[in-house]
């Protein structure tokens, strides 16, 4: 993996048709996969050429998820870091609560267009997998939610969520039992019913097309950014900070910006016990390139090529990868990649909800630390939009549990 | 002529189905685990498959899953894996040495050095599961360049354009993956493997490796009328999982490692062409 360091004239025209950012992305799997992901190419790419297919997304993009979501000047939090002025993207006032829904919508109309009647889908936080059920309630298909075995003990009001929905939940014992597990586990499933199955990943990670797909329908809220941004205060925003898992709702809020050089773009990674210490899920400060789950990017790993564990408070932030695109962005340095430990996420989770009675998911709580880290010294008229990408409701017990509060 | 070519041929001429063992390199422990490697040729196998142990092996059931975790677990490398070949080409020349793993593990340890290391250790091919060949041309320009075989997979799913793609470029012999899914599952169904093979022979003069799904002698026997050879992994590996927790101390008369040998050794017997 020899890395270019040269820069492209357009950051928006990866990936190659190969699927390759620079020497990231690409299609690393099994080969009984390889013609069910160049059929799922394929079909993305008639789809995305096709009006009618988002004529669909937008209807159930307006009417069921009730986008756009709102572009929201936090005047108090502005004031109380006494520098920019502070806006928030309201994907947390998205149906089911976070961004995910908008790759889930986009993804089963797909996978409805290719004639595919089951669903598997990985979730660590359970957002995904919430979504995931709820597009599959929604158009009728049975779905298969893998869920590393502890996440499922972390994360039990979603996985009640989820059954509610009608999925079934299959808890991963495997390996270490997390998100990276969910997704080796689903990867096995889909080898196993290659046939009838549409895998639907929840971030942009894995195997090309799905990296650019994810990032496709989640470029939504960028899109809708600009655009609210420009009626209301004309120009660009100066800043966006988004929080990092593998990615997907940071490649959403940055992708439309990509090109606009003057706009500096700032993603946050879990930064877990502190980068130092080796607990985090921080894939970029603290990783190395790597191959897995059907990509190269950069992953959590030692020296002899053995995925770690990645650590953080938040669930959704938990996974030992990142998006293929964020490997590329990070190396020519267009995107400022930084973290945030548990410990400042778990401030900013309760800053925010008292200042802008807004309780946040921890993952966009990371992000609203690096925030109150920024904006404190930059000036009045600089703009910093934040990608509230989700709601706190599903953390109130990990967070009165870190509060040491019983419920 | 290089080794796999060699026994692929004198398969042929002496008319006889070859069999392929798979084991995880270092499992449970790399002593024990390089003792049993150097047993199995006496035992009837003609090629062997040494397993690089990875942490998130997505192609394998839980049987080989835990065969690797107890290999990583007691310490083992891919420099482990590399010395266990050294070890083995000591006394033998002739049997056929082909290392199965993963992308990431061999990227790290850098695929140069690893081609390289691989022809010095006495290695003869190299599988990468999650290489299909759209994204295999590093690891098999570099182990062409040391003249170690970059193997193939075909699958149930390769239809015809796939199958030029895989067979552009294909060395040594091919794998048939027979069914669609992960280590240890079911067996295939004898006749859609057939009809399959029968296509791929048509285009290709490669030998060719039925695998997945294949556990006992009759398995083996039955479908060893495929192909040139038979490929059991997880039958072997759910044997020496019994050996597990005896580290370094299991010698060639412990009844787990004659559990093991004896195994194999019904394996190879199912494929000797009857008197
Ligand atoms: C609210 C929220 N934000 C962020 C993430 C992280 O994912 P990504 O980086 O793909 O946006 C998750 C994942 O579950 C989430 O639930």
């Amino acid at each position: 993996m020899q890395n270019e360091r040269k820069p492209p004239n357009s950051f928006r025209k990866a990936p190659d048709e190969r699927g390759h950012f620079g020497p990231y992305g690409g299609r690393f799997v099994a080969e009984t996969l390889m013609p069910l992901i160049l059929e799922v190419e394929k079909a993305y790419l008639e789809a995305r050429d096709d009006i009618s297919f988002w004529v669909e997304f937008d209807k159930y993009a307006k009417h069921y998820i009730g986008r756009p979501s709102p572009l929201y000047h936090a005047e108090k939090a502005s004031k109380h870091f006494g520098g920019a002025q502070i806006y928030f993207k309201r994907d947390e006032l998205n149906h089911t609560g976070a961004h995910k829904i908008n790759h889930c919508i986009g993804q089963i109309l797909l996978a409805t267009r290719m004639g595919k009647t089951r669903i598997i889908a990985e979730t660590g936080a359970g957002q995904h997998g919430v979504a995931t059920a709820t597009v599959c309630a929604l158009f009728d298909i049975p779905c298969t939610i893998f869920m590393g075995e502890t996440d499922v003990k972390r994360q039990a009001p979603n996985v009640f969520r989820m059954k509610l929905l009608g999925a079934e939940v299959r808890s991963v014992s495997s390996g270490t039992g997390t998100l990276k597990d969910a997704m080796n586990e689903a990867l096995r499933d889909w080898v196993t019913h290659v046939e009838d199955t549409y895998y639907l990943i929840g971030t942009v990670a894995g195997p090309h097309p799905f990296p650019m797909m994810v990032r496709d329908f989640q470029s939504i809220i960028g899109k809708e950014l600009r655009e609210q941004f420009q009626d209301r205060y004309g120009g660009l925003p100066d800043t966006l900070v988004a929080c990092i898992g593998g990615g997907s709702n940071a490649m959403g809020l940055f992708y439309p910006f990509l090109d606009e050089r003057e706009v500096k773009l700032i993603g946050v990674e879990a930064g877990g016990h502190g980068v130092e210490s080796g607990e985090h899920a921080a894939s970029l400060t603290g990783g190395l390139p790597g191959i897995l789950h059907g990509m190269s990017s950069y992953f959590l790993q030692d020296e002899n090529g053995q995925i770690k564990d990645a650590h953080s408070i938040s669930a959704g932030l938990d996974y030992p990868g990142i998006g293929p695109e964020h490997a590329w962005l990070f190396d020519h340095k267009r995107v400022e990649y930084v973290s945030v430990p548990d410990q400042e996420a778990l401030e900013a989770f309760q800053l925010c909800a008292k200042l802008e009675g807004i309780i946040p998911a921890l993952e966009p709580a990371h992000a609203f630390a690096h925030v109150a880290k920024i904006a404190p010294s930059l000036p009045e008229d600089h703009h910093l939009v934040m990608n509230l990408c989700g709601r706190g409701d599903k953390d109130i017990f990990t967070v009165a549990d870190m509060l040491g509060v019983k419920l | 002529m290089k080794r796999l070519g060699k026994v692929f041929e004198s398969l042929r001429t002496e008319n006889r189905k070859g069999l392929i063992a798979f084991i995880m390199g270092g499992d449970p422990d790399v002593e024990t685990s390089t003792a049993l490697l150097k047993a199995l040729p006496s035992r009837g196998v003609d090629v062997i498959e040494i397993g690089m142990p990875f942490s998130d092996p997505m192609a394998d059931g839980p049987v080989i899953q835990m065969a690797g975790q107890r290999a990583l677990e007691a310490g083992c490398t891919l420099r482990n894996v590399l010395d266990m070949v050294v070890s083995f080409r000591k006394d033998n020349q002739d049997t056929p040495l082909v290392l199965m793993g993963y992308a990431n593990p061999v990227y790290r340890y850098g695929v140069d050095k690893f081609a390289l290391d691989c022809a010095e250790a006495g290695v003869d091919g190299v599988i990468i599961v999650d290489l299909p060949p759209e994204e295999d041309q590093a690891v098999r320009e570099a182990l062409g360049n040391q003249f170690v075989d970059m193997i193939r997979l075909i699958t149930p799913t390769s239809d015809a354009g796939r199958l030029e793609t895989i067979l552009d470029g294909a060395t040594g012999f091919l794998y048939y993956v027979s069914i669609t899914g992960i280590t240890g599952a079911a067996k295939a169904k004898h006749d859609k493997v057939a009809a399959h093979i029968e296509k791929i022979r048509a285009k290709t003069d490669l030998p060719i490796a039925v695998g997945f799904g294949i556990k006992t002698p009759n398995d083996a026997q039955e479908m060893s009328a495929l192909g040139d050879a038979v490929v059991v992994g997880s039958s072997i590996v759910e044997k020496i999982a019994h050996l597990s927790g005896k580290s370094g101390k299991v010698d060639q008369g412990a009844p787990e490692m004659t559990a093991v040998l004896d195994h194999i050794g019904a394996l190879s017997g199912a494929l000797k062409p009857a008197a």
